[in-house]
């Protein structure tokens, strides 16, 4: 090691601002249990707080794909629609008779397909990812609405419900959460083109000067985001007996909340992907803290906004200190 | 004798670790062209921001009319009638003409209504005065030509009554028939009594056109301010100059080796045009020239940024085409481009992350990077540059601007280039840092790299290069070997003093 004589000589930390953030998150999670526990006993009871898991999880595994997105300086309003659309497509083909890993895989590629198109008019055409995924939201809500003509799909099969199922003694959605945020992680930080995603939304012109075409990543990130959401919607559309053709109505402030909340900059450029996870659950956490507490669902509305804002309020004051 | 309409008396002005300007008197008087001359970094530029009152003075004071005052901000400096016209053109091309020129003060009513009328009959009366009344006042700017923007600018500047106008390198890029034009307009405001301030670049302009001349070298008047009658270009040149060369640029004469870069007659827009020139083994080559002269675009030429329109590039004799910077870094080309924050760093990064961003590719490991690997890689540069800094997880942020040069170049250097090409290497770094850098390019250059340097600092261009290549409005105009390139002739190449070129023996020809 050289010198470590510099003006600004800090400890030494794993990507600096996230890993903070993070600590931050899981404090708060457990002080908020801790706090309501102690208000309501009931809230501290092993099935509440693996409810409070296996309902974040679809969300977390969304939000793993809207962490890359975010990161890579865009960011994809589209999801909900997505969710919808793809929890239709697998409820629909299972339905019918289709084998139900088949519809699943289906429901899979549905998500990569719609998150190509994003993708393609981002990276490509060059439109700002909000005004495209702004489009598709529209698009896709409203032509589900003609297709279901609003009806619910009900009578699935038994393995349809693969999210009411364990393995292991684990809900498989936490598996399947655990296992997203895991590999994304991984990809993230040890991949070449996950190391690509945080180039690209950091300073998208020393990337491309360092041999990286900001183009190909953005439409990438978008893909695999549609994939993760595409997943998302067969843990979501498998929990209960009907899926709604409401499906995933605002599903992506829930996402993008939790992805900004756990210290991805909506800037672009830093973020992890365990943040992600820790915000997601912060934010069920408290609104299912709300119901054991008595407290007013719009309060509920409220202070998820006003974390929101807090974090990007840190995260700005942050940046002005590099500027 | 009236007293002069604006005069500085003993101005300084520092920047953390520059003297930007040093005890400057200077003064312009009604109907008069004052020119002002100087290098690069001279200090014209923080001199024009403190007429305008973009920059306060540390010390010394201001005088308008003989009076005392004070310009805390630009829009008090026009109200008192300083307006400036810069290089780069501020106007909104989506707006009309008349709205540009009257942005910000727009003829209204008491209840801030605008009399769009009025606006457009005061513009047209402006551009009346400027003998430009072919310009139609409610188009938008938009498509009009550079000069005629100029024209709005001047025109803008009117619209405040401007009676002190500051042009900085009004000529750069206009055509010679604008340039005409120009010069009637100037000539007309001066005998309206109207005080501009001139900076140029172009010496036989200070004598078309000025009455006086000042010459500003790193941040003080040289000599004194002279009529142009008393004066001519060499003594220009000469004052311009000058500056001693100390000795701690490093480089040992090397003996370069077979050449690794040829370009023949590369062209890209205006702004490359017909360049050829070859890099060896083992050289530094310095790229010297005037801000603007087209340095840094024949780097992005050569690294694909901006891939050449026509002609040829030989990396090791055989002829490549460069498309894109992945095809210049395959063939082992690197660039350090000149604004580190923008171009180079990854800010919230860390380190290690910054340093391997560009070899990622071979530290993989089952697809994977191999952490083991990139910590091996990051510590042999860190100790190798000596960049001072507590960790490899320390964000490139909270460096300083040395070591976060020192990033940007172990991050190029990993890529084990044949041809390193440095965009201003050393600017706005500390002295320390500095000759560590320069300590680097010579022990490179000694193992056989090709080096390319672009810097504006003179003393650095002379002290480092083994060759000097001179560029001026997109080509090369002048080569001399390290033992004929002086500041003078370098610099006289650079403004296209053709009276100044020195002995042909002096510059070899180019292949």
């Amino acid at each position: 090691m050289a010198t470590s004589t510099t003006r600004w000589a800090t400890p030494a930390r794993r990507s600096g601002v996230t890993l903070q953030q993070e600590g931050v998150i899981a404090a708060a999670i457990l002080g908020l249990t801790v706090v309501v526990s102690l208000a309501n006993p009931d809230f501290f009871n092993t099935t509440n707080l693996l409810d409070i898991v296996v309902n974040t999880a679809y969300i977390a595994v969304a939000a793993a794909g809207m962490t890359m997105v975010i990161v890579s300086g865009n960011i994809d309003i589209s999801v909900g629609s997505m969710l919808g659309v793809c929890a239709t497509i697998a409820g629909e083909l299972a339905r019918n008779g289709a084998p139900v890993p088949l519809a699943f895989a289906v429901a899979v590629l549905a998500g990569s397909v719609m998150g190509a198109v994003n993708g393609i008019l981002v990276a490509y055409a060059r439109i700002p990812a909000i005004v495209v995924t702004l489009g598709m939201l529209s698009i896709l809500r409203g032509g589900l609405i003609l297709v279901t003509q609003g009806r619910w799909i009900e009578s699935l099969p038994e393995a349809f419900f693969f999210s009411q199922r364990s393995t292991l003694g684990i809900p498989n959605p936490v598996w399947v959460m655990l296992i997203v945020v895991g590999l994304v992680w991984l990809f993230m930080k040890y991949h070449r083109w996950g190391r690509a995603i945080y180039a690209v939304g950091g300073n998208a012109e020393a990337a491309r000067l360092a041999g990286i075409n900001p183009q190909h990543v953005q439409f990438f990130v978008f893909v695999v985001n549609g994939v993760l959401v595409g997943l998302a919607a067969v843990l979501y559309a498998s929990r209960f007996t009907a899926i709604q053709s409401n499906a995933g109505q605002g599903f992506e402030l829930a996402v993008i909340s939790g992805t900004v909340v756990g210290g991805v900059s909506i800037l672009g450029g830093t973020g992890s992907v365990i943040g992600a996870l820790l915000g997601s659950l912060l934010i069920s956490q408290i609104g299912t803290a709300a119901i054991f507490l008595k407290v007013s669902p719009f309060w509920l509305q409220a202070v998820q906004g006003g974390l929101i804002l807090l974090t990007v309020l840190i995260d700005v004051l942050r940046r002005r200190r590099f500027a | 004798m009236a007293p002069p309409i604006i005069e500085l008396r003993e101005i300084s002005k520092s920047f953390p670790g520059v003297q930007a300007l040093d005890r400057v008197s200077f003064e312009v008087r009604e109907g008069e062209v004052h020119a002002l001359l100087g290098e690069n970094g001279a200090g014209k530029s923080t001199l024009i921001k403190i007429l305008t009152g973009a920059h306060q003075p540390d010390s010394g004071t201001i005088l308008l009319r003989g009076q005392p005052i004070t310009i805390p901000d630009t829009r008090h400096g026009l109200k008192l009638g300083i307006a400036a016209i810069y290089q780069e053109l501020s106007l909104y091309p989506d707006l009309s003409v008349a709205e540009n020129i009257f942005m910000g003060h727009q003829p209204s009513n008491r209840f801030g209504v605008v009399s769009w009328r009025q606006m457009q009959q005061r513009a047209r009366a402006i551009l009346h005065e400027l003998d430009a009344d072919d310009l139609d006042v409610s188009r938008p700017v938009r498509g009009l030509s550079v000069g005629n923007q100029q024209r709005v600018e001047i025109a803008k500047a009117l619209s405040h009554d401007a009676r002190i106008l500051i042009m900085d390198e009004p000529t750069a890029a206009l055509t010679q028939h604008d340039v005409d034009r120009l010069f009637e307009i100037v000539r007309r405001l001066r005998a309206r009594g109207v005080a501009i301030i001139y900076i140029t670049h172009r010496l036989e302009e200070v004598f078309l056109l000025a009455d006086r001349v000042t010459v500003l070298r790193d941040g003080r008047v040289v000599g004194e301010t002279m009529h142009v009658s008393q004066t001519n270009q060499a003594e220009l040149v000469r004052m311009m100059v000058g500056r001693t060369l100390d000795t701690f640029f490093p480089k040992d004469a090397a003996e370069p080796g077979e050449v690794v870069l040829e370009a023949r007659n590369l062209s890209y827009g205006r702004t490359t045009r017909n360049v050829s020139f070859v890099l060896r083994r083992g050289e530094i080559v310095g790229l010297a020239g005037l801000v603007g002269a087209g340095r840094s675009e024949l780097a992005q030429v050569l690294f694909g940024i901006t891939p050449a329109e026509s002609g040829e590039i030989r990396v090791e004799g055989k002829p490549v085409r460069i498309r894109n910077p992945r095809e210049a870094m395959a063939l082992g080309i690197a660039y350090v481009p000149e604004d580190r924050k923008l171009q180079g760093l990854l800010l919230r990064m860390n380190v290690r992350e910054n340093t391997t961003l560009a070899v990622l590719r071979q530290l993989l490991r089952y697809g994977f990077v191999d952490d083991a690997a990139e910590m091996r890689l990051t510590q042999e540069y860190v100790d190798r540059l000596q960049i001072r800094t507590p960790s490899q997880m320390q964000q490139v942020a909270n460096l300083s601007g040395g070591n976060q040069q020192k990033v940007v170049l172990a991050k190029w250097l990993a890529a084990k280039p044949k041809v390193l090409i440095l965009d201003e290497p050393t600017r706005g770094i500390d002295v320390g840092a500095k000759a560590e850098i320069h300590r680097l390019m010579n022990t490179l250059a000694q193992q056989g790299m090709a080096i390319l340097m672009i810097s504006s600092e003179l003393p650095e261009v002379l002290g480092m290069s083994d060759r000097v290549l001179v560029m001026r409005q997109g080509t090369i105009v002048a080569e001399f070997d390290r033992a004929h390139a002086t500041q003078e002739a370098v610099i006289a190449a650079a403004m296209g003093a053709d009276a100044l070129h020195t002995t042909p023996a002096a510059s070899t020809t180019l292949t």
